[in-house]
């Protein structure tokens, strides 16, 4: 900025004299320098205090009350709620349904998009095509797959049935969506089908940061496709894979739009996930106190996890 | 299954006929085990990714069969009968209308206006805030942006709750007085779906990030002729910064555009439904009309493959912008 403009203006800065400590008036200069700055951070940070920070302290006042919007009376309950959370059956049911998603999810998606990605990163004609189909999943509205998939499992005329009947794999059409046993499996199907595209995209960005004369030396040292694999490749997308399953976990446990839609969290709660036992809390039964716990007890399953994903890209960035 | 790496040693490295001249003992057998890798490869990569298309090929071929033929058993990849009723009554008009959604239409228009709108915000706010933070100095630079960076941490269902109420809070909105009672202020409106998105710590992390690339001298330069903070970052900053701010224009219009759970708390009239959320909502309430939600649900995947297959390179950059390179 202009700052030969700005210097003679914080003259008039310390009229109150010796009053003000010398560090004070130095930060009170530079903050007036610099207030074009603070003109650029303000439309951000305004919002960012509101929609963030004011409401992550609400969050946390709300955790104290018994608060729902159909009631006037929100009565301070100091820590009945984390109580109430600690003993909740339907909630633990819910944790154990999204560990049960996640331990399905996570892993396949990301061993599918390494296989898919060592594939793909080779020279093959069409690879840009094939690359493309897989990750078609990946830029289509959640609501949209969680739509189809609820079609292909229908137990009537879905294509799954009709293709394992034909094949005599089965005799008679499975409920996929509505069998206690069938549903969470058929939801991670689906997510895995819908994830794939990611982890191999994310891979391929990591292969093509292996250095090629790794390789190259290895070849000349008499190291086989699968030694290169082992000792260079794999270990040289640590990072990369640590990435994707800290993403892939928190992900997993916000699952949400594909229990709405293809679920609805039954059959008898065998798909109630955290988020959709939020949900359910909050907009259904109005326990808006009861909820933010919740939400809370979210927050501290992943902290770890979120820890491990700041310190990446704070790593990043240094 | 895994074939060789790198067959050949084919990336090129920048250094001429050097890999030629070195010695490769097993050279001479090497087109063949390529041909069989390759062979190999397409064996596993083609039937998968047929696989991967056809729940889509299946959408689009129901979208265009009449409601009858999409039960035949066994299932029509081709319609027999093509037909575009699904997407006339699915838009509302037609014979059989009123067994559609009547606003669907709409709800396109509505994903549009606000998928556009945050990206066009965010865009601006995120790098406004991370031009800041990456290349000026001022007192509380540091906590603010430690501030911004610790909130990322935090699930996006904690503020959810309460962010529910602060827009059901606003005054002088939505039959709100001034104290913010009595009406439901931002629920159910533009506002409230578009500015809760309207900044995001992790844009400007990964603006700041991108910013932090560029040389000072260049805009010690810029100030040295003269020119305001405001045109340095309009003329100088921003047109460095073109292929951060297209790759994360993307991301965030198709975050905005998929969008779901909180389009499905805030709106409550039919008039305000996004695309998704009316589509999941007629899914619920007619669980018979398949042809009619076939047809809704390629309109609503049709924008984010265009923008995806338009910017694909763009898109993979992006991807290695944001910080997940190995």
């Amino acid at each position: 900025m202009a700052q030969s403009r700005a210097e003679p203006r914080s003259a008039h800065v310390p009229l109150r004299g010796a009053a003000v400590p010398q560090a004070l008036r130095r930060t009170l200069r530079a903050m007036r320098r610099e207030w074009s700055a603070y003109l650029f951070l303000a439309p951000g940070l305004l919002l960012f205090s509101v929609f963030t920070l004011f409401a992550l302290g609400f969050a946390l006042y709300l955790t104290f009350h018994q608060w729902s919007i159909i009631e006037p009376d929100k009565a301070f309950v100091g820590l009945q709620n984390y109580r109430d959370m600690a003993t909740d059956t339907d909630f633990r049911n819910s944790v154990l349904n999204t560990a049960y998603f996640t331990g399905g999810s996570v892993p396949f998606t990301m061993l599918i998009g390494l296989a898919l990605a060592l594939l793909l990163n080779q020279p093959l004609p069409g690879r840009g095509l094939l690359r493309t189909m897989y990750f078609l999943p990946a830029v289509t509205p959640f609501v949209v797959l969680s739509i189809i998939w609820k079609w292909l499992y229908n137990g009537d005329f879905g294509l799954f049935n009709y293709y394992l009947l034909k094949a005599h794999v089965i005799d008679k059409p499975l409920l996929f969506l509505s069998d206690k046993h069938l549903a969470m499996p058929s939801v991670i199907l689906m997510t895995v089908w819908s994830g794939v595209g990611f982890s191999m995209i994310v891979y391929l960005a990591g292969l093509q940061g292996i250095p090629a004369e790794l390789y190259d030396a290895a070849k000349v040292d008499g190291a086989g496709a699968l030694a290169r694999l082992r000792y260079i490749t794999i270990p040289l997308l640590a990072p990369t894979t640590l990435f994707l399953l800290v993403m892939g976990i928190i992900g997993s446990f916000q699952v949400f739009t594909q229990i709405f839609v293809m679920t609805s969290g039954g059959p008898v709660d065998r798909t109630t996930t955290v988020v959709y036992y939020i949900y359910q809390a909050a907009f259904q039964n109005y326990e808006m106190g009861y909820a933010s716990t919740l939400a809370f007890g979210l927050f501290a399953m992943l902290f770890v996890f979120t820890v491990i994903q700041l310190s990446l890209y704070r790593r990043e960035d240094s | 299954m895994i074939p060789d790496l790198r067959p050949g040693g084919s990336p090129p490295n920048g250094l001429g006929g050097e890999p030629r001249s070195r010695p490769a003992p097993r050279r001479p057998r090497r087109p063949q085990r390529r041909h069989l890798g390759m062979a190999a490869a397409y064996l596993v990569l083609v039937p998968g990714a047929v696989l991967f298309v056809a729940p889509f090929a299946w959408m689009v071929s129901a979208s265009l069969q009449h409601l009858g033929d999409m039960f035949s058993w066994p299932p029509q990849w081709l319609p027999r009968h093509a037909t575009l009723d699904g997407y006339r009554t699915f838009l509302g008009i037609g014979p059989d209308a009123s067994r559609g959604a009547q606003d669907a239409g709409r709800w396109f228009l509505n994903s549009v206006f606000v998928a556009t709108s945050v990206t066009v915000l965010q865009l601006f706010f995120n790098s406004l805030a991370a031009y800041v933070f990456a290349k000026r100095r001022f007192p509380g630079r540091d906590g603010i942006f430690l501030l911004f960076l610790g909130t990322m941490m935090v699930p996006g269902q904690v503020t959810l709750i309460p962010n529910y109420l602060v827009l059901k809070h606003i005054p002088l909105f939505g039959g709100n007085n001034l104290l913010g009672v009595g009406g439901h202020g931002w629920l159910d409106s533009y506002y409230g779906l578009i500015l809760p998105g309207a900044v995001s710590a992790f844009g400007i992390f990964l603006m700041r990030q991108y910013m932090r690339s560029i040389p000072d001298e260049l805009l010690d330069a810029a100030r040295i002729d003269g020119a305001s903070e405001l045109r340095i970052f309009l003329q100088v900053v921003l047109p460095l910064c073109t292929p951060a701010l297209a790759a994360m224009g993307i991301f965030t219009f198709i975050y905005a555009w998929e969008d779901f759970f909180w389009p499905l708390i805030i709106v409550s009239s039919p008039e305000h439904y996004t695309a998704p959320l009316g589509l999941a909502l007629f899914v619920v309430k007619n669980r018979t009309a398949w042809d009619v939600l076939m047809a809704g649900s390629v309109i609503a995947t049709l924008p984010m493959v265009a923008v995806f297959l338009l910017f694909q390179r763009r898109f993979i950059q992006g991807i290695a912008l944001t910080g997940l390179k190995g």
